[in-house]
C-alpha cells in the first residue's frame, strides 16, 4: 500500500476485527482526504458497518490501527467523538422527544457553546427542511425527515468528519437526492465523509469508491477508474429468449471470460467487443437460443464488483 | 466531568419520563396507592372481632359475663345462637372469629364452688388474630372472675381472699399499640425500592432497546455523565415521593412524626443512592426493559417487603434469616424509619444503622460508576 496522504482525515491501517472465529474486517486498509467522499459499497453483511463502527470508538479492532483527525481512535476514543458525527446504520435519535429536543440533547452532548446553540439549531432545522416542525415528535415524523435531522444532530458540533451508515436505506429516491446533495455540500466545505451504502448508483456522489466484499478490501479508487481500470476487455450486453441455457452456454463461447444476469439480460465480457457482436449470435442459434438484443456497453460499478468478486461468490447477492 | 453534558442528560430524562405514561404512573400514583394499600390492608390489630355467643345458663351472672365482652372494644358480638350446630355453622362460614360458650351450670358452680369456667371457640386460621383473640377473652374473664370474688367477700364480709398482682404497664413510642403505626413508617422504604428501582432499572435498558445507545456511546459522553445525569431526576422523583408519604402518613394516618426532617431527610438520600443504584446496576447488566424491571423487582421490592422488619419482625425470624437481614439494605432503613418516626431519634442514635447504609451506598456507587462501558463490544 502506498504512503497515505499527509492530510489524511480517517485512516485505516490493516484493521482486522474478528468476532469470535468470524473475521468481520480482514485486513482492511484506507484513507480519506480533507474534503473528500468515500463511498463504502458492498453487500449486507460485508463488513461495512463494522468499519465504521471502529472509526467511531463502538468497537475495538482486533488489530491494526484506526486514526480519526490524527488521533488514534483506540487510544482516546473520547476525544475522537468530539472530532466526529456519526448517523448509524438504524435511526438512533430519541423518538419521544421533539426535533428542537433532540437538537438541544445533541447541543448539550457535543458542547456546542450555548450562546451559538439556537442558530446551530435553527440552520440545522433548515438544512433537515424541517422548519416549522420544530416542536413535532420525531416519532411522527416520515422516513426522509427523519434521516436528515439524523444528519443534522450528527454536524451539529461541526465535525471535520463525518461517519454515514448506509444513511439513505428504505428512503424514497427524492430524498435520497436531496440528502446527497446536503452531503456534497458539507464536502465542498471541507468535511471529510466517509459513507456506506448498498445502492450502487449513489457510488457516484462519492468522489472514490471502496468496493467491500465479506471484510476485504476489493478494490478502491473514482468511481469512473474502477469502470474502466478494474474490468479487462470489453462489456457487452446480451438478451435472449431463455435466460439460464443462455447463461450456461455463453459461458462457454470463445472469447468470452465472464457472464453475469444483469435483470432480464446478461452482461457479458468479451476479449474483443468487436468479434463477440460478429460471433455470438451465430453461438447462441447453435445452442437453439434466439439473440434478440446484443450490443457493446461501459461497464457500471456493479460489472465492476460482479466481476471482482465472481469465482469466490457463486450465488452473488444481488445488488440494486 | 462536564455540567453540561449533564444536565443535557438529566433535562432528556425528563422529558422522557413526562411522556412515558408507564413511568409517570408509576412515579406519582404508586406511592398514594401504595400508602393506601398497606395503611388499610395490611392491619395486625384485633379489633371488633366478630364474635359468636351460645349462653346455655341464661342468668343474670352469665349475661353480665357476656356485657364484659360487649363492651370490650376487642369484640363485638355478632350472633347469639342457641345450639352447639348453629355455633358450628358461625365459625365454619367465618362469619365469626371467636366463640363463647357459657355452661348450664355457670352460675351454680362458682356459688357451690367458688370457681367456674367458660369455653372460648377460636378460629385460628390466622393464628396471629387468633392469639390475640384468645389472650383478650382471657384478660375479659379474668377481669370479671376477681370483680364477682370481690362481691363475693364483701357480700360475706370476708377479706378479699387474695392479694393479686398485677402489672401497671407503660406503653412507650406507639401508645396506641396501633399496627399501622409500626407499618406505615416502613412503607416509606417499600415506595422508596419499588419505584426507585423500577424506573432506573429500564433507564439505561431503553437505550439499548430502542438503539438510541448507538449514537449515545459514538459521542464524547462520560459514563459518569450519564449516570449522575440520568440519576439525578429519579433522586428528585424519590425525594418527592419520600415527602408525599411522609405527609400522607401524618396528615391522613395521624402517624405520629416526632424525630427531626433533617435525619429524615438525609438517610432517606442514602437509602435512595442504594436503590437507584441497584437499579442502574441492573439496567446496565440487563439490556431489556421487562428483564431488568423483573430482576429489579426480585432484588429490591421482594427483600425489602419480607426481610427488612417492615411488617415481620426481624427478632422472630430463624436465626438463618435473621442472619440474612442484615445483608438487608432495607432492614437498616426500615429500622431508621420507625425510630425517627416513633421514637424521635437523631443521627446519633442510629448511628449504627446510618454506618451499615453509608457502607451499603458506597459500595453500590461505587459499582455502578465501573459498570458502564462504552462500547457495543
Amino acid at each position: 500500500m502506498s504512503a497515505p496522504p499527509a492530510d489524511a482525515q480517517i485512516l485505516a491501517e490493516r484493521l482486522v476485527k474478528r468476532f469470535g472465529s468470524f473475521t468481520a474486517v480482514d485486513d482492511v486498509s484506507f484513507s480519506v482526504r480533507r474534503g473528500e467522499i468515500m463511498g463504502f459499497l458492498g453487500p449486507n453483511g460485508a463488513g461495512k458497518s463494522t468499519v465504521i463502527r471502529i472509526f467511531c470508538g463502538l468497537l475495538g479492532p482486533t488489530s491494526g490501527r484506526a486514526v480519526v483527525a490524527g488521533i488514534d481512535v483506540a487510544r482516546e476514543p473520547d476525544r475522537v467523538r468530539q472530532h466526529l458525527g456519526y448517523m448509524s446504520q438504524k435511526f438512533s435519535l430519541y423518538a419521544d422527544l421533539t426535533v428542537a429536543e433532540n437538537l438541544q440533547f445533541f447541543g448539550g452532548i457535543y458542547r456546542v457553546p450555548p450562546g451559538e446553540l439556537p442558530a446551530r439549531i435553527r440552520s440545522a432545522i433548515e438544512m433537515a427542511g424541517l422548519a416549522g416542525r420544530a416542536d413535532m415528535l420525531v416519532s411522527t415524523l416520515a422516513g426522509g425527515w427523519k434521516q436528515r435531522l439524523a444528519l443534522g444532530c450528527a454536524i451539529l458540533h461541526r465535525p471535520p468528519i463525518l461517519f454515514l451508515d448506509e444513511p439513505t436505506s428504505g428512503v424514497d429516491p427524492q430524498s435520497r437526492r436531496h440528502f446527497w446533495d446536503l452531503i456534497q455540500g458539507l464536502a465542498a466545505d471541507g468535511v471529510s465523509v466517509l459513507v456506506s451504502t448498498h445502492y450502487m448508483e449513489e457510488a457516484e456522489y462519492c468522489n472514490r469508491i471502496a468496493l467491500i466484499d465479506r471484510g476485504r478490501l476489493v478494490a478502491i479508487g473514482a468511481p469512473a477508474e474502477l469502470r474502466h481500470s478494474k474490468v479487462r476487455g470489453e462489456l457487452i450486453v446480451v438478451e435472449c429468449d431463455r435466460l439460464g441455457p443462455a447463461l450456461e452456454a455463453l459461458a462457454e463461447a470463445p472469447g468470452v471470460r465472464d457472464v453475469a444476469v444483469f435483470g432480464s439480460a446478461l452482461h457479458v465480457l468479451v476479449d474483443s467487443g468487436r468479434a463477440a457482436l460478429r460471433d455470438l449470435p451465430q453461438f447462441a442459434a447453435g445452442h437453439g437460443l434466439e439473440v434478440r438484443r446484443i450490443e457493446r456497453i461501459e461497464p457500471t460499478l456493479e460489472d465492476v464488483f460482479v466481476h471482482l468478486v465472481a469465482g469466490h461468490r457463486p450465488a452473488a447477492q444481488p445488488l440494486q | 466531568m462536564k455540567l453540561v453534558r449533564l444536565t443535557a442528560i438529566a433535562r432528556k430524562e425528563v422529558l422522557q419520563i413526562w411522556r412515558d405514561p408507564r413511568s409517570l404512573m408509576l412515579a406519582l400514583l404508586m406511592p398514594a396507592m401504595q400508602m393506601l394499600l398497606f395503611g388499610y390492608g395490611v392491619n395486625l390489630d384485633v379489633d371488633h372481632l366478630p364474635t359468636c355467643t351460645f349462653d346455655r345458663e341464661g342468668s343474670q351472672g352469665s349475661q353480665a359475663l357476656m356485657k364484659r365482652f360487649q363492651a370490650s372494644h376487642y369484640f363485638e358480638i355478632t350472633r347469639v345462637v342457641g345450639s352447639y350446630a348453629a355455633l358450628k355453622a358461625a365459625v365454619d362460614d367465618g362469619t365469626c372469629k371467636l366463640a363463647i360458650v357459657v355452661p348450664p351450670d355457670f352460675s351454680a358452680m362458682l356459688v357451690a364452688a367458688g370457681s367456674s369456667s367458660v369455653q372460648a371457640i377460636v378460629d385460628a386460621t390466622d393464628q396471629n388474630t387468633a392469639t390475640l383473640a384468645l389472650g383478650y377473652a382471657q384478660a375479659v374473664v379474668g377481669t370479671f372472675a376477681n370483680d364477682v370474688a370481690v362481691e363475693w367477700a364483701e357480700l360475706h364480709g370476708r377479706a378479699q381472699p387474695t392479694q393479686s398482682v398485677s402489672v401497671d404497664s407503660r406503653v412507650w413510642f406507639n401508645e396506641q399499640l396501633e399496627s399501622r403505626n409500626f407499618i406505615i413508617p416502613g412503607v416509606v422504604a417499600l415506595i422508596m425500592a419499588l419505584v426507585g428501582a423500577q424506573l432506573t432499572s429500564l433507564t439505561i435498558a431503553r437505550e439499548w432497546e430502542r438503539g438510541t445507545m448507538e449514537l449515545l456511546v459514538s459521542t464524547p459522553v462520560k459514563p459518569m455523565e450519564l449516570m449522575i445525569g440520568k440519576l439525578v431526576p429519579y433522586f428528585a422523583i424519590g425525594l418527592l415521593d419520600a415527602a408525599f408519604c411522609l405527609v400522607f402518613a401524618i396528615a391522613w394516618f395521624d402517624v405520629p412524626f416526632r424525630g427531626s426532617y433533617v435525619t429524615l431527610f438525609l438517610t432517606t438520600s442514602l437509602f435512595l443512592v442504594v436503590i437507584l443504584g441497584i437499579g442502574y446496576l441492573i439496567s446496565v447488566a440487563i439490556r431489556s426493559q421487562v428483564g431488568a424491571s423483573q430482576i429489579a423487582l426480585l432484588l429490591t421490592m421482594l427483600p425489602t417487603t419480607l426481610l427488612s422488619g417492615f411488617a415481620f419482625p426481624i427478632d422472630q425470624m430463624p436465626a438463618v434469616i435473621r442472619a440474612i437481614t442484615y445483608l438487608v439494605y432495607g432492614r437498616y432503613y426500615v429500622t431508621i424509619l420507625k425510630s425517627v418516626f416513633l421514637k424521635g431519634s437523631g443521627l446519633t442514635d442510629l448511628l449504627l444503622p446510618v454506618a451499615a447504609l453509608s457502607v451499603y451506598a458506597a459500595a453500590i456507587a461505587f459499582l455502578a460508576a465501573r459498570a458502564f462501558r462504552k462500547t457495543l463490544d
